[in-house]
């Protein structure tokens, strides 16, 4: 029929990918600028009790970690199902604090160590008797100022 | 010379590269900027010091929680969200009423000589069975009692937002509200968890 023209071979030509980079780069540099690697591997649950009245942690260097919370399943066996502290990789003690207070104090340059924060990042369900008896180890270690670890709330849920 | 003929560099594989060191960055990437509540604890005490003499009672704002997560505000109960309230009106005591913390007259710059509830502490105690999120949310109110009180005193001085002012403006409505939270020594009382 010749009301139906015959298809010109190969239809559209190959569409043009050579912006296909540029983007991908631009993507790239996005997450690179943002991202925060990991610091550690997290060997306890962690759910992040909310706040409204948040600021910001500055500078990354000048903070050292304290995680809470009750171990993850895999090391339910080991450490049982109470809230345990977790400093670097390792489960620890109150009584391990004060030296690695210490120890990161060390590690650090002399004009940072009177601006070092302890960021203190517990389970929402903690008890208040483990987050007392880190404080007063803090307090004994000299490392006074400290930051409890929030996620940003629209408004308190008022119970 | 001989001209040389310059050869083009085949950059069909960039994409490639850009694509794996992409999914890297999204596989390793946490996007939780870390923010929460900052707060200066106290240095410790030396043992052989005597206690620090005694603070007037109508100058204590005393905060208690118990192990069940309730409120005993000077010594009544309180819901949590009538806190912020009760904080802001002892931190401020609008009526200079005689059961809330005296004035003192100071001279502030931008503002010249005016009364300030100077000596207003906020005493919180908590049960070592008390949970978390209950300790951070009274932290919190706290917290925000005070910055409303200084947002609001920015407002009608500079008609400006805390946040935009100068660090001169901004130390001298520190010095009206100044922050004071302290936290008793650690005591067990109502039950154990």
């Amino acid at each position: 029929m010749a009301k139906f023209k015959k298809k010109k071979k190969g239809g559209a030509g190959a569409i043009n990918t050579a912006s296909l980079p540029d983007i991908v780069f631009m993507l790239l540099f996005f997450f690179m600028v943002s991202t925060t690697m990991k610091e550690v591997e997290l060997k306890v649950l962690l759910r992040m009790p909310e706040a409204t009245e948040l600021s910001k942690l500055e500078k990354k260097s000048l903070v050292t970690y304290i995680y809470v919370g009750v171990p993850q399943r895999q090391y339910q066996g080991r450490y049982g199902t109470e809230p345990r502290i977790q400093l670097n990789d390792q489960f620890a003690n109150v009584d391990d604090i004060q030296s690695y207070i210490v120890q990161e104090r060390e590690s650090m340059r002399e004009s940072d160590r009177p601006l070092m924060t302890v960021s203190l990042k517990a389970d929402y369900d903690c008890p208040m008797g483990i987050i007392t008896d880190i404080k007063q180890a803090l307090r004994r270690a000299q490392a006074l100022k400290i930051n409890y670890s929030t996620r940003m709330a629209e408004q308190m849920a008022y119970n | 010379m001989a001209k040389r003929e310059i050869q083009e560099v085949n950059a069909g594989s960039m994409a490639d590269i850009a694509f794996l060191l992409l999914i890297f960055f999204l596989m390793t990437t946490t996007m939780d900027t870390d923010s929460g509540l900052a707060r200066m604890l106290p240095p410790p005490i030396p043992p052989n010091e005597e206690p620090p003499p005694p603070i007037r009672e109508r100058n204590v704002f005393e905060v208690l929680i118990n192990a069940n997560n309730q409120l005993l505000v000077e010594k009544q109960p309180m819901a949590l969200r009538d806190l912020r309230a009760a904080a802001k009106e002892f931190i401020e005591n609008p009526m200079n009423l005689e059961n809330l913390p005296e004035k003192e007259m100071i001279e502030v710059p931008y503002f010249g000589v005016i009364p300030v509830t100077a000596k207003a502490v906020i005493s919180l105690q908590n049960d070592r069975g008390t949970q978390y999120q209950m300790y951070l949310s009274v932290q919190n109110e706290l917290q925000a009692a005070y910055n409303e009180l200084r947002e609001e005193l920015s407002r009608r001085q500079f008609n400006m937002k805390f946040s935009e002012l100068d660090s001169d403006q901004q130390s001298a409505i520190r010095q009206i509200y100044p922050q004071r939270i302290s936290e008793a020594e650690p005591r067990n009382f109502g039950g154990t968890r």
